[in-house]
């Protein structure tokens, strides 16, 4: 793939989604497309197979060459034969009743044999692990079943050149990690090229071969992922992974590309902390249940914290009980000849608490929301509200039905939201964050203040910056006494938006308590600095993880030659030792704690 | 989120949703003709079972019932318009005098029946066409249809799949206005502000479709027209395929020997014999047998 000076303006537009892009892809690499929102990813994808222009229309120069053939001279049908496409919305992509249908329809369309469409149907289904859904309508699919069917239809032709738009974004943790790595397969095994837009980096960042960035529709960074990090941690730190900025901010150079890299750069460093035990949770938490309070002063610290979670939990709900701001009490969702969706769920939530509801697609988290916002009546049980629960469900756009900003709320409800800037622009134009606002606006900003604010996976699609905004608006409202629950598959965003987590599995609320222990230690639903640091201190978000590598390096500065078996070094002598001598492992360790020290203590 | 009964076509474990699309459409066929042979109210009753009694056979029960809330609705106006309409019977049961252009208003007994016949009758075939629509595969069905025009099969299969995808956007715009505060605005012209932004959502959504296609090679210019897969009968195929011909079989021969004869005018006149009872008894048996046959349902 190649494109050469390809400069494009969409139809009604004034200025250029692309400027100039020129850059080559190689067969088989995987190249990771990063930039904040509409900054031109979605264009330069559709400009790859063809969709840009032929179908969208607008002014094109330059151009694009797609496996030998010229995306100016071939339609989008013909290029389709060798590119296979995946764009944001699933549901969009499946035009077929059944999934079988829906697979076959592209070998179809270009008059394959029914022996290999028939085949190729069933490696496709087999390799993406959907081979059980091949009998099932469309519609009745979930959100991230949906999405690898989509997948699959673009597959089945086994496509010399596959682009993915956000594939992971409807996705939760387990599934979109599963799904980058059959991508990496595919590349490796088939030699296939992948171009993929990910807002989410530290998902793909160590699958990836090499990183395009963009801003403003220009390629402002073409290199390694490494490179990309320091691209940007000097021009663009919203684009930073977590573990990269956890380095950052510890003073810890290079960057790491992924969780191995990092923990390979910790441990060398001598600078990995020591991972809790995972069992002496379970050990302190059953002396609590027996013991109370009266625990030995001899406890271990992960004993104290196991107690002092307790505590939490316990205070938690002797303060839910005294005042739920909402309460469900033995809720069950059952449909009529199908499966339960919630299993008597037992959840408190008190005024002003904001808490993380994660689980698997189809665990339960919108049937929760539903029933809590009183849409959905359950089958079985009871449900307390202390108010109106606003609840915006996950398509921001649903909301919008004016042609203006100003139509949709009133001047002081859109100057409280932040928005009265953008009064006269036609809502559906707003980027993914401002949309996302506007929404929350309309629903959570009624006369009658809600009392509880309850959101559907609002990240979908959002850049860090968006999501920074939303999780202080979301501390905003909290701190107005309003609970907020958010039900995201983002472990980050949990973090950095609520207090308490929890986790639902086939409509059962398995755990529930503070986010510092729920998201640290696990595989899938953890933040990338937890599994760095291996869940130590309960250290989420980079922040607290590099004030917890600065304490380690004071302590292993202020030891005592000799009172170790291996002396620690110290962490600037193992920079500089490691690395070179880099800018800031040049400085004492002492100047690097004082300098995260200021920043986030 | 479907919470309640199913409106389009979904994969049941049921012995008609196991059957081959072609089959399954042959069965539904064979029953309409059934119901258009028959003008015995006995029969049709029969029959009725016999549809009502396939619908729980093929885990559809609910969703006939709830169509037979329909079929009560449209089947009065008809019972209704056929008593005011028709006063060839001999029993009159109500004289209302002169009603302008109906005429002399003398509703009769024969037309009263009369009339629940052919409700019946409209009934019978809405309960029909609906198990068909609910229980038989449409892109199975329309790729027969592919080998004589791909084009116009795909897009009666994407008209198929957009009413239920373009139904689901429409129920999440609703479900979003019902989330605003007091439920969003009420009226005619926020009726008219959600219709308006359900049809720009179907637009856009269109727009998105039209690109998939486009990617997934649609207009590719002249394809190879494929013979549609070989596959061998199963157990359900062939049963209900037997079915069907004894279905059509015993309509047609009743009708042609008069098993079950019924006369509403001038006086109601419905002879009763042997060959009735076995007609009777013979297109509802022979309409639910291959249900009894529940192996290999599963998907």
């Amino acid at each position: 793939m190649a494109f050469s000076q390809v400069t494009y303006t969409y139809p009604e537009s004034s200025a250029a989604a692309l400027r100039g892009v020129t850059l080559e892809l190689e067969q088989g690499e995987l190249c990771l497309l990063a930039g904040r929102s509409g900054q031109g990813k979605s264009t330069l994808l559709r400009a790859a197979c063809g969709l840009v222009p032929h179908f969208h229309g607008g002014t094109f120069a330059g151009s694009v060459s797609v496996a030998g053939m010229d995306t100016r001279e071939h339609p989008p049908a013909q290029l389709g034969a060798h590119v296979g496409v995946l764009q944001g919305d699933a549901e969009t992509q499946l035009v077929m009743s059944s999934v079988r249908a829906e697979l076959a329809l592209a070998m179809e369309s270009r008059g394959h044999g029914a022996t290999a469409v028939a085949r190729a149907v069933e490696e496709v289904a087999l390799a993406l692990g959907i081979d059980h859904l091949l009998e099932r309508s469309t519609h009745e699919l979930s959100g991230g079943e949906k999405q690898r069917v989509a997948l699959g239809a673009a597959l089945v032709g086994r496509p010399r050149v596959v682009l993915l738009d956000e594939p992971t974004s409807q996705l939760d943790p387990v599934a979109g990690d599963e799904l980058i790595g059959l991508l990496r397969r595919l590349n490796q095994e088939w030699d296939t090229t992948i171009l993929l837009s990910e807002h989410r980096l530290e998902r793909c960042l160590s699958a990836a071969d090499r990183v395009i960035a963009l801003d403003a529709g220009e390629v402002v960074h073409d290199g390694s992922p490494s490179s990309f990090l320091g691209f940007a941690a000097e021009h663009e730190t919203s684009l930073q992974t977590p573990g990269a900025k956890l380095f950052a901010l510890a003073g810890i150079t290079p960057p790491p590309v992924g969780v191995k890299q990092a923990r390979a750069f910790l441990r060398r460093d001598g600078l990995l902390p020591e991972e809790p035990d995972p069992f002496a949770d379970q050990v302190a938490s059953a002396q609590v249940r027996k013991g109370g309070d009266a625990i030995d002063a001899s406890t271990s610290g992960a004993q104290h914290d196991a107690r002092a979670r307790g505590r939490f939990t316990r205070r938690a709900r002797g303060e839910a009980n005294a005042a739920s701001a909402l309460a469900l009490r033995g809720v069950w969702c059952e449909i009529p000849r199908g499966p339960a969706i919630l299993r008597g769920v037992d959840l408190q939530v008190a005024p002003g608490e904001r808490v993380a509801l994660m689980g698997r697609n189809g665990a339960g988290k919108s049937t929760l929301l539903r029933h809590a916002a009183g849409l959905l009546v359950p089958t079985r049980g009871k449900i307390e509200r202390a108010g109106r629960v606003a609840l915006l469900l996950q398509n921001p756009g649903d909301y919008f039905l004016h042609e203006r900003v100003r139509d949709e709320l009133s001047p002081e409800a859109l100057k409280r939201a932040g928005l009265d800037a953008l009064a006269e622009r036609n809502p559906r134009d707003l980027s993914g964050g401002e949309r996302q606002r506007l929404a929350l606006a309309i629903v959570a900003d009624g006369e009658e203040t809600p009392a509880v604010v309850a959101l559907d996976e609002p990240t979908r699609g959002m850049d860090r910056e968006a999501k920074a905004q939303l999780a202080a608006e979301l501390h905003r409202r909290a701190e107005q006494g309003q609970a907020v629950i958010v039900a995201t598959h983002d472990p980050e965003f949990a973090a950095s938006c609520a207090q308490r987590a929890i986790l639902l599995a086939d409509g059962r609320i398995i755990a529930d308590g503070p986010v510092a222990d729920l998201l640290t230690g696990g595989w899938y639903f953890a933040t990338e600095t937890a599994r760095i640091l291996g869940g130590a201190s309960g250290a989420l978000l980079p922040a607290d993880g590099a004030e917890l590598l600065c304490a380690i390096a004071a302590e292993r500065v202020s030891r005592p030659e000799g009172a170790d078996a291996q002396p620690a070094r110290t962490m600037g002598q193992a920079l500089s030792s490691q690395h070179g001598t880099p800018n800031q492992s040049q400085e004492t360790p002492e100047l690097l704690i004082h300098a995260a020290g200021e920043t986030h203590t | 989120m479907a919470m309640g009964a199913t409106l389009f076509y979904r994969r049941l474990a049921s012995p008609l949703h196991a059957t081959r699309a072609t089959v399954a459409a042959m069965w539904v066929c064979a029953l309409i003709a059934a119901t258009l042979l028959s003008e015995s109210p006995l029969v049709l009753g029969t029959l009725l079972i016999g549809v009502l009694g396939a619908g729980a056979g093929a885990g559809l029960g609910r969703e006939l019932a709830r169509r037979l809330r329909t079929v009560t609705i449209v089947a009065i106006p008809i019972v209704l318009v056929n008593v005011l309409v028709y006063h060839e019977g001999l029993t009159v049961f109500a004289r209302l005098g002169d009603l302008g252009p109906f005429g002399q208003g003398d509703l009769t007994v024969e037309a009263l029946v009369y009339g629940a016949v052919i409700a019946l009758e409209v009934g019978l075939l809405m309960l029909v066409t609906t198990l068909a629509s609910l229980a038989i595969d449409p892109d199975e069905l329309l790729t027969v249809f592919r080998r004589h025009s791909f084009r116009s099969a795909l897009t009666a299969s994407l008209a198929t799949r957009m009413i239920g995808v373009l139904s689901a956007d429409s129920q999440r715009l609703a479900e979003a206005q019902r989330t605003r505060p007091g439920g969003g605005a009420t009226g005619a012209r926020a009726r008219v502000r959600l219709l308006s932004a359900m049809v720009g959502s179907s637009l856009d959504r269109s727009m998105d479709v039209a690109a998939t296609l486009e990617l997934r090679g649609f207009a590719a210019g002249p394809r190879t027209r494929r013979r549609a897969q070989r596959r061998p009968f199963s157990r359900h195929d062939r049963a209900f395929a037997l079915s069907a011909v004894a279905v059509f079989a015993l309509a047609l021969l009743g009708r042609l020997a008069g098993a079950a004869p019924f006369d509403p005018y001038p006086l109601l006149r419905m002879p009763i014999s042997a060959a009735t009872f076995v007609l009777c008894l013979g297109l509802p048996v022979a309409a639910l047998l291959p249900f009894v046959d529940r192996r290999g349902i599963e998907f």
